[in-house]
Parts: C-alpha cells; sequence; structure tokens
C-alpha cells in the first residue's frame, strides 16, 4: 500500500527521535482518527510511531494532589478509576461520549486534542477543568495549557519532533466539581453540534471560581473568561446564568454545516452552559 | 517492504503472522490467519461488524494496526462457541431471529459477549447503549436486544446453579 513503517518505542527519547527524523511521521495511539484518515488518504504518515508501549504515555496517577493521564490511556479507562471520577466527573463524561464503546476502547485523551477536531468532546471539559499537557520534543520537555495545543481545526500547536505525553489535572479543591453537555440530533455515535464544560468551585452557596469551555462553535475549543466572570462572587442566581449565556453567545463564531446553522449553535451554546453551570453546582454541593 | 512479523494469542492459540506496517489487523485476521467470522463493514469505526476483544476489551478490528497485535491477546467470533456447543448468545440469536442477512452477527455477538462479562444483568437500556456502535440495517434492533436479555438470563442461571 504505502512504503510506511512501523515503531512502537519504550521510551520517550526513542519516540522523540523517530518523530523528528521524518517529517512525515505520525503518533498512533488509538488510531481512530488516524487510522480513519490515512485510509482515506487525507493524511499520509510515513512511519507510525505507536506509544501505547511508553509507559509514561500510559495509565492515570495522583501528581500533585491532582491527576495525570497518560495521552494513549483510552476514554473507558478513565470510568475505572474511582478518585478522577469523584474530582472530574464532567470530564469524564466528556471523553466518554465519544463514539462507541469499541471507539472509547482505543480512542485516548491526547488523540482527541491533537486531533485538534473542534467538536472533540473531552477538550472543552479539559479547558474547564483547567488541564495543562506534558510535551516531550527535542527540545527537552514543557508544560502548557490544553487551551494552547489545538491552533486550528486539524492542526496543533506542536513542532516538529514533539508529542503529547500526559495530560494534568489540577487538584479539586474542596466544593469543586464540574459538568459538560453536548448537543446531538440523535442519542449515541454523533458528533457534537456544540459542546459545553463547566467547572466551578462553591464556598457557602456562593461561586468562588469558575471556569467555562466551549465545543463546536469556533474554529478551536474556546475558553469563554467573560462567562465565568459572570459566575463568580453570585450564588448562580438566573440573573448570573443569563448573564454567562449572553458571555457564552458572544464568544461563539461557529460555521454553518449539515449538523446545525450558526445562530442554532450560539444559542444553544448558552443553554448547554446554563444546564451543565447547575449541574457542577449541584455536584459541588454533594460533596 | 519489509513485513513484520507479529505473534499473539487468537482465541487461546499463539499465533504468528506476517504484515505489512498499515494493514489493518482485520485484514490480517482475515487474509493471513482465515479466520472470516470478522466482517468489514464501513472500515472507518462506525458500524461494528469487525468487533473483537483485544486484551479483553472489545475494539473495531479495522481501526487496529495489525503489528499492535504483537504480544496481545486477541478474540474473535470464532472463539465464542466451545467445538460444536454453541454459545447462549449464539443459541438465543438463532432461536430470537436476531438476524437475517448476518454480515453484523459476529461483531453483535463479539459486542453483546463483552457486555454480559462485566454487566451480567443489564437493562434494556444499557444493552442499547452498549450495542450502539453495533449497526444492524436488518432486524430493527429488537430481536437482537431480546436474544441478549434472553442469554443474560441463562448465563445468570448457569452461574447459580454450577
Amino acid at each position: 500500500m504505502t512504503s510506511a513503517t512501523y515503531h512502537a518505542p519504550a521510551s520517550i527519547a526513542e519516540a522523540v527521535g523517530l518523530l523528528s527524523s521524518d517529517p512525515a511521521a505520525r503518533i498512533i495511539a488509538g488510531g481512530t482518527d488516524l487510522i480513519v484518515q490515512a485510509r482515506a488518504g487525507r493524511v499520509k504518515p510515513g512511519a507510525y510511531v505507536d506509544i501505547k508501549r511508553i509507559s509514561a504515555a500510559i495509565g492515570i496517577r495522583s501528581f500533585e494532589g491532582g491527576f495525570a493521564i497518560g495521552a494513549a490511556t483510552p476514554c473507558t479507562a478513565l470510568l475505572e478509576h474511582a478518585a478522577l471520577c469523584a474530582a472530574w466527573p464532567g470530564m469524564v463524561e466528556a471523553a466518554n461520549l465519544i463514539g462507541s464503546v469499541q471507539v472509547r476502547n482505543r480512542a485516548t485523551m491526547g488523540g482527541n486534542l491533537c486531533n485538534a477536531s473542534p467538536a472533540a468532546d473531552s477538550v472543552p471539559a479539559l479547558i474547564a477543568a483547567g488541564a495543562t499537557c506534558l510535551v516531550a520534543g527535542p527540545s527537552g520537555e514543557r508544560v502548557i495549557p490544553v487551551t494552547d495545543i489545538p491552533s486550528a481545526p486539524g492542526r496543533t500547536s506542536l513542532a516538529q519532533g514533539e508529542f503529547v505525553v500526559e495530560i494534568r489535572l489540577p487538584a479539586q479543591p474542596s466544593g469543586g466539581s464540574d459538568a459538560y453537555l453536548r448537543a446531538i440530533p440523535r442519542t449515541e455515535m454523533d458528533i457534537a453540534v456544540v459542546g459545553a464544560g463547566v467547572s466551578l468551585v462553591m464556598d457557602g452557596g456562593v461561586c468562588k471560581s469558575a471556569r467555562v469551555g466551549l465545543g463546536a462553535v469556533a474554529p478551536t475549543a474556546l475558553l469563554v473568561e467573560a462567562a465565568a466572570a459572570a459566575l463568580i462572587g453570585t450564588t448562580l442566581d438566573d440573573n448570573a446564568l443569563d448573564a454567562m449565556g449572553e458571555a457564552v453567545s458572544a464568544a461563539c463564531k461557529p460555521i454553518d454545516d449539515k449538523r446545525g446553522t450558526a445562530s442554532y449553535r450560539t444559542h444553544t451554546a448558552a443553554v448547554l452552559a446554563r444546564r451543565a453551570a447547575l449541574i457542577a453546582r449541584d455536584r459541588a454541593g454533594a460533596k | 517492504m519489509q513485513k513484520i512479523l507479529v505473534s499473539t494469542t487468537v482465541n487461546g492459540e499463539t499465533c504468528e503472522f506476517a504484515c505489512e506496517p498499515d494493514t489493518s489487523l482485520l485484514d490480517a485476521l482475515r487474509t493471513e490467519l482465515r479466520l472470516t467470522g470478522s466482517k468489514e463493514g464501513c472500515g472507518s469505526g462506525d458500524c461494528g461488524a469487525c468487533t473483537i476483544s483485544l486484551d479483553g476489551e472489545m475494539v473495531c478490528s479495522c481501526l487496529v494496526l495489525a503489528a499492535e497485535a504483537q504480544g496481545r491477546t486477541i478474540g474473535t467470533v470464532e472463539g465464542i462457541a466451545e467445538g460444536s456447543a454453541l454459545h447462549p448468545l449464539q443459541t438465543r440469536f438463532l432461536e430470537h431471529a436476531a438476524l437475517q442477512c448476518g454480515f453484523c452477527t459476529p461483531g453483535f455477538l463479539v459486542a453483546a459477549k463483552s457486555l454480559l462479562e462485566k454487566n451480567p444483568d443489564p437493562t434494556e437500556t444499557e444493552i442499547r447503549y452498549w450495542l450502539a456502535g453495533n449497526l444492524c440495517r436488518c432486524t430493527g434492533y429488537d430481536k437482537i436486544i431480546r436474544a441478549v436479555q434472553h442469554a443474560a438470563a441463562d448465563l445468570r442461571q448457569e452461574r447459580t446453579g454450577a
């Protein structure tokens, strides 16, 4: 078929070496996007660099009070980590809305981020959670916010030779929780028309901090600081939620396509963000 | 192009095959190992006809590179029956006419077996969500759901009776 090669390096350094030496080399983790794209001829990998044999890229561990999720960890593995599910239930739910069980058993957190689809379900939730990622490359390692990875539909800011090793979620403060909701025209197996993730910390009924992430309403997933600001210092009363919804809609720059019109997306983003905020609040209060 | 030699365990037996770097595991199973039970419906992970288990988790074998299977454990539809004794899922699929053309059936059987291993008493909703990645254009799904429910009951009874 092609002249591609396949490699399964056991170390980060080996993977960086392979990626650096071939501009057409591509990371394969779950393969649920890459193999489809290669088969359709949209990408022509010169080398498949399988990172699933790198121990740092697999599994979930406690890290600085929060969690480090290996980039090649499949979505369904998150469900089996009780502490992660308790701290960041919205993020775990977002990752487990993707595709079917078959797909989620392969599809990874790093892949959902680096495929750079504007409609990736886990990315708005990761943004809302304030997640960062550990990037390894020829000049060493760096830690950057998840928001800095996607640069345009299907494109990332990663330089040649770089790859995401793990995704880091901060510690969940007492009184904090999150939620993610998406709109699709059916109940399963579809791509988000709109996605909204909200994380917040409640203290004595007042919102102390908040982050709002949106998907499928712009070329990349968005962090909407004005929406979060509308919630902070309030009890999440109707006025605050209305103001948040307006800020959400104002941030939307969606396209019209077969999945939804721009005006539908702009309206629905506000509705979903409002509902997600209330779910996150109730979860935070239940702790 | 030098072929890659892959050692793996398929349905409990150790086996080796050679593949190109971008050969799918589905193609390797079907052409190298002559296990043609797994089908290619869409080749893009939407239909589930190629569902197999990989290290105990169900996946679409069309979206796995054959080379990735090195050292892994694979289960296909051919491994579900024990010799000539059908698995309760297979028996119930026949009884309930949960297939017509049969192209999707291997994927449904592997997926349903995976469900019942994790959840011996699933609700109808849980079955429908679990099988959302398996498409059937003949049955309308109701017969498949009923067959899975009955097989689940059979397996629970086997377990308590044992």
